[in-house]
């Protein structure tokens, strides 16, 4: 488990606060002085004035920040902020549903992927996707960690072996499961299911990885399993990870993004937006007077 | 970007799945295009057959024309009739028990499992067996029997339905009840059924629609006749035996006058169906 | 299955405090549970009754009954297996055309249709099971027997009538006709079945595998039809079930004719038609017995096949993993 450098900042030419009565809780939308995300210095995923739509409903506004390339990205927030609706537009699952729009750029390695040009069956081979509650295929577990792989072919079974196997000690699930490849991978427990989903999302060699909330339905053993291997993905995948869990979040990310009714509030290193949050939300979010 | 570049292995996988989508579309606008040209069918070679004698007169020999089938649809009427005023009591009692009492019994399990198989079991079966304990100890064919076989169609279909719309009356309706000291029949009576009451009467017109365009049931119990019905404890004339012998007679004009019943059967039972199922809609909506 | 009725355990008046306990409720209850149990009642007495009746027929022929492709009233000798054979192909045909046809009608209503189309579209599916089955089979005798006779069996013949499938007279009656209409007939019922169990599939699923670059298709063969395939095995056997025991639109274009063939262009029977056609005419009590012991064989057939159809259908809902 990673530990980090306390890195206080003396908090200095901030655009000025509204005075507030000290205790109490802030519920109001964010003050049109939402402080704009710095730019990250290796941005794999770059948004740019994301707004999001539920057929007339607006959803997100006006999202503006940097993913870093090779790092954990965590995104938290109260329920219903965005979050979820967020990192569901950089593999555009959105649009399984009619109705559903987003708007702006989304940038990755510099090419706008919210482009329609850019059929949205190649952008998910590269970017995979995490659920809150594990989703096991109706088949073996073997072929739950091939199905990404197989969809794309060209694979002799030698081949194909070594690349589950290789998924599956990636997602520190191949001890446990080696004997177990030809049975049902809806017979795993909860926190084994959800290493196969992993296993299975990075089988295919994705850039990115979405992680939704992927512990909220494991227990606290299952979870910090979990959380060692998010560690170990760092350098090897651009990791996003939406969490309802504060400490989670400042275990395992390195940049974290704090929202609040669709918009973004606050974005920067972990470490400063913990302890030295510019905005009084992120600070009333974190040290648990709403949310 | 590798976006635009797809290879062959991908533009395949795209290309079976277009096919499959066109099928499938294609298959769904083919189940229409039946419906639209069999009803378009009924309705055009009906409607020449209906008018005023069809509904006044009694069948005419063939060749004379002139004739209706007023005595056929009266029969269905009061066969159909008979049929529920024998099947709703029963069936609505039944499916009481498997909501009230039933729900978690190994009894309840085996009668909602015998109920569901009942609902799709062959009609013709159900006119053999009514005809083999009415007809032939009766030695006659009759109205009555005919009623008895409808009425066996109908009773596991009423009782699906009145279970169902039961389950979908809250528990609290049930406890605040009880809680005031009523008698759980008197809950049942006074506030259930009458809460559950849309849903279970469209239940019970559904099952009419059903029955009513049933003939293999009749084919050996009710028979039928060419004349008025004079009770039922002779064959009675109705629509779908009648149906039957004029289409597969060598008249033309019976053809026509066997149209013109199609046309009235099926009118009526899609009525009802839609009917029953807009409010059977609105009911699960609330 | 909507409701929550009273939760697992019914309330009964025994348990709730403070209901008043009154002669009502025991006779209310014992009623009710008569009733249902009559249902079952219902069940063994007609089995009970129509072997009896088959009694005659049993003595004659034990179970060379079943075997046999004999049908002269004449001699009084009776064998089910014309008509039994009958039945079958018949709804083999059915089959054939209808679980493509409803499979895709299905994938169409659940996932490709705008979803305001849906509802509309499916209660139009949902009508062709509600048109009565004699309506189907005036249309096929009077429309469709015709247009297969002229158009259709031509066809098929000159691209696959080296086939014994398909030879012989191209009259339009007979058992590809039968088995088209009683496709058109089983259709709506396996198509809205499998359309409840494409519905149920949860989203995160289908999301995960879409997720991973899958294709539409892809989805629905791959963990769709996986996942509800007890539900979709209910589903058909349903459609079997149901296309069995049909009587009045196979009676109109079968042809009653009692003869084994090979041919789908050759007239022939089915159980039910078989019934249909000769039951009030039978005389003798042999002829009878023997019409009777069809019924039975139909009967038990049927049951046999929609009962395996609803233990699939219980077990559609319920999940079929283990945490």
């Amino acid at each position: 488990m990673r530990t980090r450098q306390s890195n206080r900042q003396p908090v200095t030419d901030e655009p000025p606060m509204i005075q507030e009565p000290p205790g109490k809780p802030r519920l109001e939308p964010p003050s049109p002085m939402v402080q704009e995300a710095e730019p990250v210095a290796d941005a794999k995923i770059s948004v740019r004035g994301l707004n999001f739509y539920y057929d007339e409903k607006q959803a997100l506004t006006d999202n503006t920040l940097d993913i870093a390339r090779g790092r954990v990205t965590a995104f938290i927030g109260p329920s219903g902020c965005g979050k979820s609706t967020h990192i569901r537009t950089y593999n555009r699952m959105f649009e399984l549903y009619k109705g559903q729009r987003a708007t702006g750029e989304i940038l990755m390695d510099g090419v706008n992927i919210l482009d329609p040009a850019i059929p949205a069956l190649s952008l998910r081979h590269r970017i995979g996707m995490i659920f809150q509650k594990p989703t096991p295929f109706p088949m073996t577990v073997f072929d739950n960690v091939a199905y990404g792989v197989r969809l794309r072919g060209g694979m002799s079974r030698s081949e194909l072996e070594g690349r589950v196997e290789e998924a599956l000690r990636g997602a520190a699930l191949w001890d446990e499961v080696k004997d177990m490849l030809g049975q049902q991978g809806t017979q795993l427990s909860g926190g084994q299911q959800q290493r196969l989903c992993i296993a299975r999302a990075i089988a295919v060699e994705p850039e990115v990885l979405l992680m939704d909330e992927p512990c909220s339905a494991l227990d606290p053993i299952a979870t910090g399993k979990i959380e060692e291997l998010i560690d170990e993905f760092r350098g090897r995948f651009t990791v996003v990870i939406v969490t309802h869990n504060m400490q989670q979040a400042g275990r395992v990310s390195d940049y974290t993004a704090f929202f609040y009714l669709g918009r973004l509030v606050e974005f920067g290193e972990t470490e400063t937006l913990f302890t030295t949050p510019r905005n009084e939300q992120t600070e009333a979010y974190i040290t648990g007077r709403f949310g | 970007m590798a976006g635009a570049a797809a290879s062959p292995a991908t533009a395949r996988r795209r290309r079976v799945n277009a096919a499959v989508m066109g099928l499938s579309t294609l298959a769904a606008f083919v189940g229409l295009g039946m419906l639209v040209w069999i009803l378009g069918d009924v309705a055009l070679r009906g409607m020449q057959a209906i008018n005023w004698a069809f509904f006044s007169h009694l069948p005419a020999p063939p060749g004379q024309g002139g004739g209706g089938l007023a005595n056929a649809i009266a029969g269905t009427l009061a066969l159909t009739v008979v049929a529920a005023l024998m099947a709703v009591p029963v069936g609505v009692l039944a499916g009481t028990y498997l909501a009230e009492f039933g729900a978690a019994s190994r009894f309840g399990a085996a009668v909602r499992y015998v109920a569901d198989i009942l609902v799709s079991a062959p009609s013709i079966v159900v006119g053999v067996f009514v005809y083999l304990v009415m007809v032939k100890p009766m030695g006659n064919f009759s109205g009555w029997s005919g009623a008895v076989s409808l009425a066996i169609i109908m009773l596991p279909v009423v009782t699906r339905t009145t279970e169902e719309m039961l389950r979908l009356v809250p528990v609290e309706m049930r406890e605040a009840t009880l809680a005031l000291g009523v008698p759980y029949w008197r809950m049942m009576m006074g506030v259930i059924y009458r809460a559950a009451a849309a849903g279970m009467v469209t239940g019970i017109l559904l099952a009419v629609a059903r029955v009513s365009g049933e003939t293999a049931p009749l084919l050996f119990t009710a028979l039928n006749s060419p004349y008025w019905m004079n009770g039922l404890n002779e064959p009675v004339a109705n629509l779908t035996v009648t149906l039957f012998n004029y289409a597969m007679s060598p008249y033309d004009d019976w053809h026509a006058m066997a149209w013109g019943a199609a046309f009235l059967i099926t009118s009526a039972v899609l009525a009802l169906t839609v009917v029953s199922r807009l409010v059977l809609a609105r009911t699960h909506r609330q | 299955m909507p409701g929550t009725a009273m939760q697992d355990t019914a309330a009964t008046p025994a348990d709730v405090p403070r209901a008043r306990r009154t002669l009502g409720d025991p006779i209310f209850k014992a009623l009710t549970m008569t009733f249902a149990g009559g249902i079952l009642a219902l069940l063994g007495v007609m089995f009970f009754v129509l072997w009896r009746a088959s009694g005659p027929s049993i003595d004659a022929f034990g179970w060379g009954f079943l075997t046999s492709h004999e049908w002269n009233p004449v001699r009084e000798e009776f064998g089910a297996l014309g008509a039994a054979v009958g039945t079958l192909l018949s709804t083999a045909v059915a089959l054939v055309v209808a679980v493509p046809v409803s499979l895709g009608i299905a994938l169409f209503l659940a996932e490709i249709a705008p979803v305001r189309v849906r509802t509309p579209f499916g209660v139009a599916i949902e009508l062709l099971a509600a048109i009565p089955s004699i309506v189907y089979g005036m249309w096929g005798l009077f429309i469709l027997a015709p247009l297969m006779a002229d158009h259709v069996q031509p066809g098929i013949a000159a691209v696959f009538g080296w086939m014994p499938l398909f030879k012989g007279p191209k009259m339009g009656i007979g058992m590809l006709t039968a088995g088209l209409v009683l496709a058109l007939m089983i259709v709506p019922f396996i198509a809205a079945v499998t359309r409840d169990v494409f519905r149920m599939v949860p989203a995160t699923l289908k999301e995960s595998a879409y997720g991973m670059g899958a294709t539409t298709w892809e989805v629905v063969k791959d963990i769709m039809i996986p996942y509800g395939r007890k539900g979709i095995y209910g589903a058909v056997f349903l459609g079997l079930g149901r296309a069995l025991g049909e009587t009045m639109a196979v009676t109109f274009v079968i042809g009653n004719a009692h003869r084994l063939s090979l041919s789908l262009f050759a007239p022939g029977n089915s159980i039910a038609s078989t019934l249909a056609n000769e039951f009030t005419e039978a005389d003798g009590d042999v002829y009878t017995a023997s019409l009777v012991e069809l019924g039975l064989v139909l009967a038990v057939i049927t049951f046999v096949i929609l009962g395996l159809a609803q233990l699939w259908l219980k077990h559609m809902s319920a999940p079929a993993r283990s945490s």
